[in-house]
């Protein structure tokens, strides 16, 4: 009975930090609406262009390319800018800064987990980035005139697949933040990593019209549970067996990343020297 | 006329010894420049084994414009944005008095500073790419054509330095305008396909607002045999309205700027 008091009250106290957090998030946003704005362009200008070849495509195709018709791909990248509002992650490089300013000391110091720290916070910026979303996804909605056909199941699950993708994406970055304990160096690292989201999440392109090698690939990493399968399930583009899959494959990958954390902070901590205290 | 590039020749070498010390950096750079190309070619690859043509331009056509874009990114990333961020953090912390109070003109000093010798990388490969491009489309060379090519070229880098340094002008008003600058630099993102093929609304932005057009695109039309003797005169003006109304809004900018340490 004591042990499940104490674990209730650790619960409550996590989730008391996760919501200052995001209050503080919220607010930082709210301070600074042109810079939020002129942010949100940089997110939404890569789906747009994307969104704008593959509909010259299809045009210069006569109405599908890939199974996708000019519709689909407008729905699929509109679909995009939404999903992407929520896995937005804190950066891997963010942990470099961090530890070169100093900043990482002042937080192991507190009797908070740095995750939890970050986890508040992040949740905050979402909430205020789908809130400043609203505006320009009906704008797009209006503008490209997307197909999405999802069936009653594929919509009503979407919600808790998008928060899956979310965290799939945070523990997972997270994770390979953690390398800037041993080494400064890590920017190559960083391009490669997000070069390599590009090409196997469905972020440039949807999954089905990379070639069969990168499909292949994209199977072995965590990446296509973060942007295709939450954006194909809106479209109504997955079965219920693949929504399974998907499902299962996302909580194994945010399993899998919380594990390694746990495994590696413990070493990452011990590395660490303080700067600028 | 000659002073400004006595006084960049000056600076470069300096950057130049400045970073011939790490050497480091020069593979990584080479390591970061070779994942984004690649990348971008699988993505062209990728769109070009759906359809033979995009808004009119063949594979090897859009080769070349993807060969104008890294070879301008490069150009961008070594000679102009460096100088720009140095600018901003300059105003910043206040250390633009000690540029104000120099010889020169300002002007050109803050635009001649820094040399990113590494991202020339982006240049070669750039013109990699070209070569590579010029090959497949089966080019006959002409002067006309090297000509207009290389004048686009220079124009469309001035351009661009242009409407980066308005951007950066905008720091002695308001202090924090790095969000501008990040998003004008993902927005040049938009030059690796032609502009052609952008609905209106998008396309005027990135042909006046921020000349991705004239950057990139209209390179590529010289080097395709697309540009009429009237748009390359119509660039040529452009281009000396907006180095006339930078330069205005230089002095202007100067004029309220206040100094920090003085």
């Amino acid at each position: 009975m004591q042990r499940v008091q104490g674990f209730a009250q650790r619960v409550k106290a996590s989730l008391q930090v996760y919501a200052v957090g995001a209050r503080i998030a919220m607010l930082e946003r709210l301070q600074y609406p042109l810079a939020s704005l002129m942010f949100m362009v940089n997110v939404l200008i890569e789906p747009i262009i994307y969104l704008v070849v593959w509909s010259s495509a299809t045009a210069a195709q006569g109405g599908a390319v890939g199974g996708y018709t000019a519709g689909q791909f407008a729905g699929y990248y509109i679909i995009w800018t939404f999903v992407r509002q929520f896995n937005l992650a804190v950066g891997p490089d963010s942990f470099n800064w961090r530890i070169k300013n100093g900043s990482l000391a002042g937080e192991l110091l507190r009797p908070i987990h740095p995750i939890d720290i970050d986890l508040g916070w992040n949740l905050g910026f979402k909430v205020m980035q789908v809130v400043y979303w609203i505006p320009i996804g009906v704008i797009l909605w209006l503008m490209f005139k997307p197909e999405v056909n999802p069936q009653g199941w594929q919509l009503l699950s979407f919600p808790i697949v998008l928060m899956l993708a979310a965290y799939v994406r945070f523990f997972v970055m997270w994770l390979v933040g953690l390398i800037c304990f041993w080494t400064e160096r890590i920017d190559s690292l960083i391009e490669l990593y997000f070069a390599a989201e590009l090409l196997f999440s469905g972020r440039l392109v949807p999954l089905e019209i990379m070639p069969v090698w990168a499909q292949k690939i994209a199977g072995y990493l965590p990446f296509q549970w973060t942007f295709y399968f939450p954006i194909e399930l809106l479209l109504g583009r997955v079965t219920m067996s693949e929504f399974w899959m998907g499902v299962l494959a996302q909580v194994a990958w945010i399993l899998a990343a919380y594990v390694g954390i746990r495994l590696v902070w413990v070493r990452a901590v011990r590395r660490f020297t303080a700067v600028g205290a | 006329m000659l002073r400004p590039l006595k006084l960049f020749g000056l600076f470069a070498r300096i950057s130049i010894l400045n970073e011939v010390q790490y050497r480091a950096n020069f593979f990584m750079q080479v390591l970061q420049s070779s994942l984004s190309l690649g990348t971008g070619l699988i993505v062209l690859n990728v769109v070009y084994s759906y359809t033979d043509n995009l808004g009119g331009w063949s594979q090897a056509e859009l080769l070349a414009v993807y060969g104008v874009f890294v070879l301008m990114s490069g150009l961008i990333g070594s000679l102009v944005l460096p100088n720009m961020w140095a600018f901003m953090e300059d105003v910043r912390e206040g250390r633009l008095d000690f540029t104000l109070t120099k010889p020169e003109d300002s002007q050109v000093l803050i635009s001649v500073r820094v040399v990113a010798i590494w991202r020339l990388v982006d240049v070669l490969l750039g013109i990699v790419v070209l070569g590579v491009a010029i090959g497949r489309m089966g080019l006959e060379a002409s002067w006309w054509l090297a000509f207009a090519f290389a004048a686009t070229l220079i124009m469309g880098m001035i351009l661009l330095y242009c409407v980066l340094l308005l951007a950066s002008i905008l720091s002695f008003w308001f202090v924090r305008v790095w969000e501008l600058m990040e998003m004008m630099q993902s927005i040049f993102q938009a030059g690796r396909w032609p502009v052609g093929i952008y609905p209106d609304w998008l396309r005027l932005g990135l042909t006046y607002l921020i000349p991705v057009a004239f950057a990139v695109t209209v390179p590529a039309e010289a080097l395709t045999g697309r540009l009429t003797p009237e748009l390359l005169a119509g660039t040529f003006v452009f281009t000396l309205v907006a180095l006339f109304v930078t330069r205005r809004l230089w002095m202007f900018g100067l004029r309220n700027y206040s100094g920090a340490s003085a």
